[in-house]
């Protein structure tokens, strides 16, 4: 048996968690403890916890927050946002994540993801992957929070991250981030098609059907969304509660010790 | 009752606060330690561990920790290896290259055989444990490992997990000595009763 995560993800900039729409305009959502407290009573199979701007902005993301917020909250936590060394991973873990998204950093020095697998184990390391669609159909890889492209194709990345030591893929289309459309079935099911180690999808998740959609077409192995959730249009619990009537296997929380 | 020593063994790196939190969610102050002596004055011992088994008992050797521990395991006090410290336990690892381990339950930690469904290698995620005479856990654990344990004796198998079609140990007995391959301090309820269980060992 084979459970699907669902994974809320958390944009922090600042003290705050935001909403970023296509990775680019920001609105305030609310309290990261709050929302991460909510999102693990309401049977969030892990959280994805990601500071948008610590690597525009070239500095580190902000450990004191993320220890407050992983603080009692009994999931595993993937941490992104800046990781530039073997101390920040370190830092981080020491705060409370479980295992860290990179990405910047990682296009920029392919050999960081190897030397952190070395160090902490592929299960550590998260490939942090932010996609766009390119005219000819094809994905380019994007740093920076979706600002700059790198010019390098997404797929090619993805196999390289992984031969690297990359333990898990977290994918998000830059395009349909925080537009509600629907993942990009396209981008996922490419990822997903070849990749040994698990995919996370991530950008555009609507409704509960969207997520069955990239569950059963795009073949990813968890799916992450935020807006769906952070709004309350949808709890977590009812759409895992529909993902069961359709046949797939998720956890059931039960908040019994 | 909550008055008793119980310590986590901090012999390198890994996300200990988790799991110190998951103790004092029941009023418990687990303390992360290096010490022998303080290792061996505690009511009870959590052995936790992420990375490669011989990175894991490297971690414990420079601190001259692996006699501490086998002591410990000797007077049969509550004891919980969690992940690559329940792997420890057994006599031999054989991740990059044959290890020996710490032989507290005869057993060996063997890599996951290719599944005849092609499920990816780690097994990341949620899944069932059972127990292997009825149904006395039932409940869905959080794995991260590409390792899975094989005690030699039946009698050492305390916990069972299907991931695919195969079946494999996911909990490890002896005694009061228990390890788990999944990590309670990341699956929520259902790891938060497991440490209370734990603790009501003392």
């Amino acid at each position: 048996m084979k459970n699907i995560r669902i994974i809320p993800r958390l944009d922090i900039k600042g003290p705050n968690v935001v909403k970023p729409v296509h990775t680019e305009a920001l609105r305030v959502v609310g309290n990261p403890k709050e929302l991460a407290r909510r999102y693990y009573e309401e049977g969030a199979d892990e959280l994805i916890y990601l500071d948008i701007v610590a690597s525009l902005y070239q500095r580190n993301l902000d450990f004191d927050l993320l220890k407050s917020v992983a603080e009692n909250i009994f999931i595993p936590v993937t941490v992104g946002g800046g990781i530039r060394t073997i101390h920040d991973i370190n830092n981080a873990l020491r705060s409370g994540a479980d295992k860290v998204a990179i990405n910047t950093h990682a296009l920029r020095h392919p050999e960081f993801l190897s030397e952190a697998a070395k160090e902490f184990g592929s299960q550590c390391i998260v490939l942090y992957i932010e996609a766009k669609r390119q005219l000819d159909g094809t994905y380019e890889a994007y740093t920076d929070g979706g600002r700059e492209h790198s010019g390098i194709n997404t797929v090619e990345w993805a196999k390289r991250g992984v031969e690297l030591g990359a333990g898990e893929i977290l994918i998000t289309s830059v395009d349909r981030d925080g537009t509600r459309k629907g993942y990009d079935l396209d981008l996922i099911k490419q990822i997903a098609a070849f990749s040994p180690v698990p995919v996370i999808a991530h950008g555009g998740a609507g409704d509960s059907g969207s997520i069955l959609r990239v569950i059963n077409e795009g073949k990813a192995d968890a799916v992450s969304a935020s807006s769906i959730f952070h709004y309350g249009d949808f709890k977590i619990s009812n759409v895992k509660n529909y993902l069961r009537e359709k046949n797939i296997n998720v956890r059931t929380q039960n908040n019994n010790y | 009752m909550y008055g008793h020593k119980i310590t986590i063994i901090d012999y390198g790196v890994g996300n200990l606060q988790s799991l110190k939190k998951a103790f004092s969610f029941f009023g418990v102050n687990a303390a992360l330690s290096e010490d022998v002596d303080e290792i061996l004055n505690s009511d009870a011992i959590v052995l936790p561990g992420v990375g490669s088994f011989e990175a894991g008992m490297r971690g414990l050797k420079v601190r001259g920790l692996t006699d501490a521990v086998k002591t410990f395991a000797a007077a049969d006090k509550p004891m919980l290896g969690i992940c690559l410290g329940a792997q420890l336990m057994l006599g031999e690892g054989h991740e990059f290259g044959v290890f020996d381990g710490l032989g507290i339950i005869p057993g060996k930690a063997a890599r996951f055989p290719e599944l005849a469904g092609g499920e990816k290698i780690p097994h990341v995620g949620w899944n069932r444990v059972k127990s292997p005479g009825g149904d006395i856990w039932n409940k869905d654990f959080y794995f991260v490992h590409s390792y899975i344990l094989e005690p030699e004796s039946r009698e050492n198998i305390f916990g069972l997990t299907t991931y695919g079609e195969y079946e494999f140990c996911s909990v490890i007995k002896k005694g009061n000595i228990y390890g788990c391959q999944f990590h309670p301090e990341k699956s929520g309820a259902a790891g938060l009763k497991l440490i209370k269980s734990f603790i009501n060992l003392i």
